[in-house]
């Protein structure tokens, strides 16, 4: 069997991800911190140089046929007819997979560059950023020219396993997912003609595409579709300490992170019954009622996906893994911690919803009354669903020579999420 | 299914050849069939008598005891699977929740005295498990706010012989699981379904007595379910088989409900508003809504202000949600012989509405509105019935045939082989330090394959209790949470991959 080194793991991202791992593993971080010694060993400056890693990334097993398989420990499960819901040992969604390990890494590149936006300015990992749960902090992404959106970058963890994109669930592949933020004139603004042509212009993309796509004679839309979802595909978060409890380890939580898990899978609080494990989340419409942020109307949401009014302000349930990394919270950033969030479920069925509007609330959406003691091991619980252990690494430079989201901001970014999380801490 | 499709069209080529009406509802002579002898269903199910769900104790376990004063929880978290646990009558007030396998959690009963779960009007749910091969038994519990019994995706459960009193939203929920056995459990005073099947596989309910509930037992989204023997009195709805659009199984078939005692449901419905049983119509014996093949048999229907039998589609069920990925319509629903007396005599207007378009006034035993394809009634002439139009006459009279959907074996975990065990461990967690050849934050694992050279037992000894073995390294977190099958089978698995050539 040909086996391959994997090893997209980002040692230049080690700091970054130990500031979010938690205190257990802090000695082994700042080690490895530490150790200068440990350098990105793929030279993407010049085109002379580069070359796509034949290796898939962690939990990625290369096949015969060049193609990255995921692993993981929930592949020991079942579940209900294979729909990938259930419980603790219970079976992941179908998911997707089998990228070619250059698709992967000209993917990752590919989400770096600015290049991709019309002005140069914006890439995808702007508002996906890897430091932050691949989101941004902000609640409402900014795209190109400064313009503010409607709705907030979800995190790109695990979205191999996803079926539905968009908070409005308006595309049903990472591929047609792909494309859409790029010609988006609130987002990155870019056409397919200028987008192939400033590809086509920097000298290393079109060798690059040709590695990662050697039967395809011209750079095309689709290839960049395809690396990009193959980059999306290799983001896998499924260690956390959650996971280690779930795998049978009582000792991985605590008593007060147990009693979260109780309170979030009781049916009086229902959490699990939309955010079901292992991926978090149903993957179904929900219309729960939530605020809009101070003066902005209401997003009708997948009403407009589905042309039902049935579905006015419903939103697909989005999985919690990481989520206490991806603060502010719901589809537009109104809450800005995950205790306001538990206690928005609690707040009373539609007690947000102004007079006189009409939403066909979910059915889930009750009035538990749950105590303040209970919202806080809510917030306890979600915090255990934090993995970044495989946080892909970020390029030094991208072919087109632009410049990167630095790491100073990355980390500026870092710190600031992580006060959020202390004080959520504090008010527990 | 695709053979009473069949059949459907076998009826109705004969009813052609023969120039006889069908299934008309009118005062013409009808047509008579007899339910003694004749032939059974043959849409699935298993005809050997299996009667449990547990399978063999996977493991010859102790038997451990929980006296009054002691913590449930305490001797659950000391289980292993394989054993059982005791618990001596008294009051318990905690939260029980079971995350292993085989474990089983039985109540004594003294002269009448049960292990009692009090929840105080305070704790949210008396028992929670996600293990596989559970039985939980003779316990009496009370005063919960979410659930009195809820599982997670167990699969091959019991639940049996409890008493459950005003337990919250559910008495009795499995949710998730294959093969499951609910019986003889008292369940009363609940604010949604006293026993709910949420999409699950394979469940038997039988012998059960639920009352003063908004809906006795509940069958969604569920598949081989039979409901059998129960006796459900005093609530808004008896016995529902649904589809509820909007969660992520789609389907309800192949259910049977059969030789129910379902009497005087006509109990206010008091379920929380915009739950999905707050749209049961107080008054209905039987509700089947946009669920396939359910089979109706034997049962004794009396005294229901609605309707006894109440078969609709999503499309006239205002307040659901939109789901495209859902079939709306109750396909293939098929009435053998009921006892059928007093029901719809104080109906809905929605209902006496339809009913007056087909000039029908008086008592309504069967109600069916909305499209449904291929469904058959046995004896209609017997009932007072609406909407049996395209009702055609069922070919079998019983569901003999059909002793219970139960597995012979039980539901099976994945079968896993040591090296895929240790493959899927190995480039699930260890690939994210340790390279083949490079070292990345670990040693490579040539480095480990050298120094561990036919000791897998010494890679799981360090995994377990890692310490600093090189400077220039980190040390390496604890893999104490995997269990010591995939340890060993991770350690085998590394030093037994074949590198090849060190990489360049």
């Amino acid at each position: 069997m040909a086996l391959l080194l994997p090893t997209i793991f980002p040692t230049n991202l080690i700091k970054q991800v130990c500031r979010l791992l938690l205190a257990s593993t802090l000695a082994y971080c700042s080690a490895t911190a530490a150790d200068n010694s440990l350098t990105e060993s793929q030279p993407t400056s010049t085109a002379a140089t580069i070359a796509l890693s034949s290796n898939c990334p962690p939990s990625f097993m290369l096949s015969d046929n060049n193609q990255c398989q995921l692993r993981n420990l929930y592949q020991l499960y079942n579940s209900l007819g294979d729909h990938g819901i259930g419980g603790l040992k219970t079976a992941l969604p179908a998911h997707r997979d089998g990228f070619s390990p250059q698709q992967i890494d000209l993917g990752r590149l590919l989400f770096f560059d600015p290049l991709l936006s019309a002005d140069k300015s914006v890439s995808c990992a702007s508002c996906h950023n890897p430091g932050q749960g691949f989101s941004d902090g902000l609640g409402r992404s900014i795209g190109i020219h400064g313009q503010r959106g409607t709705r907030s970058a979800p995190s790109l963890w695990n979205s191999a396993f996803i079926k539905d994109f968009f908070w409005d669930a308006r595309a049903q592949s990472l591929e047609q997912q792909a494309l859409s933020p790029l010609f988006s004139p609130q987002e990155m603004g870019n056409n397919p003609s200028q987008l192939l042509s400033s590809l086509q212009a920097v000298a290393a993309y079109p060798k690059l595409f040709k590695q990662a796509f050697p039967d395809s004679s011209d750079l095309s839309l689709n290839q960049i579709a395809t690396a990009l979802a193959a980059f999306q595909s290799s983001l896998i978060s499924l260690n956390s300490r959650y996971d280690q409890y779930a795998h049978g380890y009582a000792e991985a939580l605590n008593q007060q992170e147990i009693e979260g898990l109780n309170i979030f899978r009781s049916f009086v609080a229902r959490c699990s019954q939309c955010h079901m494990p292992p991926l978090f989340t149903n993957q179904q419409i929900a219309v729960i009622g939530t605020p809009e942020p101070e003066g902005m109307p209401r997003d009708i949401g997948a009403e407009k996906t589905f042309g039902s009014v049935k579905l006015k302000g419903g939103f697909k349930v989005p999985s919690l893994r990481n989520i206490a990394e991806t603060a502010p919270y719901m589809h537009s950033g109104r809450f800005e911690t995950l205790r306001e969030v538990a206690a928005f479920y609690s707040g009373g069925r539609g007690h947000a919803v102004p007079e006189g509007e009409d939403l066909l609330l979910h059915w889930h959406i009750s009035e538990p009354n749950l105590t303040a003691y209970e919202l806080d091991r809510l917030v306890d619980f979600m915090g255990t669903l934090s993995d970044s252990s495989l946080l892909p690494r970020t390029p030094k430079s991208v072919p087109s020579g632009l410049h990167i989201l630095s790491e100073q901001k990355i980390s500026e970014k870092i710190i600031s999420n992580k006060s959020i999380s202390e004080n959520n801490h504090d008010k527990s | 299914m695709t053979k009473a499709k069949t059949l459907g069209l076998v009826i109705a080529l004969v009813a052609f050849v023969g120039g006889w009406q069908l299934g008309q509802n009118s005062d013409s002579t009808p047509q008579i069939t007899s339910s003694i002898g004749g032939a059974s269903y043959s849409g699935g199910g298993d005809a050997d008598r299996i009667n449990t769900a547990l399978p063999e104790r996977t493991a010859i376990g102790e038997t451990i005891t929980v006296n009054p004063g002691d913590s449930i929880q305490a001797a659950v978290e000391a289980a292993q699977p394989g054993d059982t646990i005791q618990v001596m009558p008294g009051i318990y007030s905690e939260t029980v929740y079971i995350d292993k396998d085989d474990i089983h959690l039985v109540g004594v009963i003294k002269a009448g005295e049960r292990a009692t779960l009090d929840g105080l009007g305070k704790l949210n749910d008396a028992i929670l498990y996600s293990g596989n091969n559970i039985l939980i038994a003779n316990f009496k519990i009370t005063r919960y706010k979410g659930n009195g019994i809820m599982s997670q995706a167990g699969n091959n459960f019991e639940i049996r012989n409890n008493i459950i009193i005003d337990t919250g939203i559910y008495g009795i929920f499995p949710q998730l699981g294959v093969n499951g056995v609910i019986e003889h459990n008292i369940v009363s005073g609940i604010a949604d379904a006293a026993i709910y099947v949420g999409m699950s596989d394979n469940i038997h309910v039988a012998h059960n007595e639920v009352f003063d509930s908004v809906a006795g037992i509940e069958i969604e989204n569920s598949r081989h379910a039979i409901v059998e023997n129960n006796y459900t009195h005093n609530n808004s709805g008896g016995i529902l088989a649904f589809i509820t659009p909007g969660l992520p199984i789609k389907t309800t078939f192949d259910v049977i409900i059969r030789n129910n005692f379902i009497l005087d449901n006509n109990i206010v419905n008091f379920a929380a508003p915009g739950s999905t049983v707050a749209g049961i119509p107080s008054g209905t014996g039987i509700l089947v809504m946009a669920a396939d093949d359910v089979i109706i048999e034997g049962n004794i229907i009396v005294n229901h202000k609605v309707a006894g039998i109440l078969i609709n589609d999503h499309g006239n069920a205002p307040g659901l949600t939109l789901d495209p990925d859902v079939d709306p319509n109750a396909d293939r629903v098929m009435i053998l012989d009921n006892v059928m007396h007093n029901n719809g005599y104080d109906t809905i207007d929605e209902v006496r509405a339809f009913a007056l378009t087909e000039l029908h006034t008086g008592d309504i035993d069967i109600f069916q509105i909305g499209p449904s394809q291929d469904s058959c009634i046995i004896n209609r002439h017997r009932y007072h019935h609406v909407g049996l139009g395209d009702f055609a006459e069922c070919d079998f009279t019983n569901t003999d045939s059909t002793h219970s959907y139960l597995l012979a074996d039980g539901a099976k975990p994945r079968v896993i082989e040591s090296a895929e065990r240790g493959e899927i461990a190995y480039m699930g967690i260890c690939a994210g330090c340790h390279a083949y050849d490079d070292v990345l934050i670990g040693p490579s694992t040539r480095d480990i394959q050298a120094m561990y050279a036919g000791n897998a037992e010494g890679i799981v000894s360090y995994i377990n209790a890692p310490f600093k073995v090189r400077p220039e390294y980190p040390e390496m977190p604890a893999q104490n949470y995997l269990d010591a099958e995939t340890q060993l089978a991770v350690a085998e698995y590394l030093l037994d991959m074949d590198l090849g050539p060190v990489q360049p």
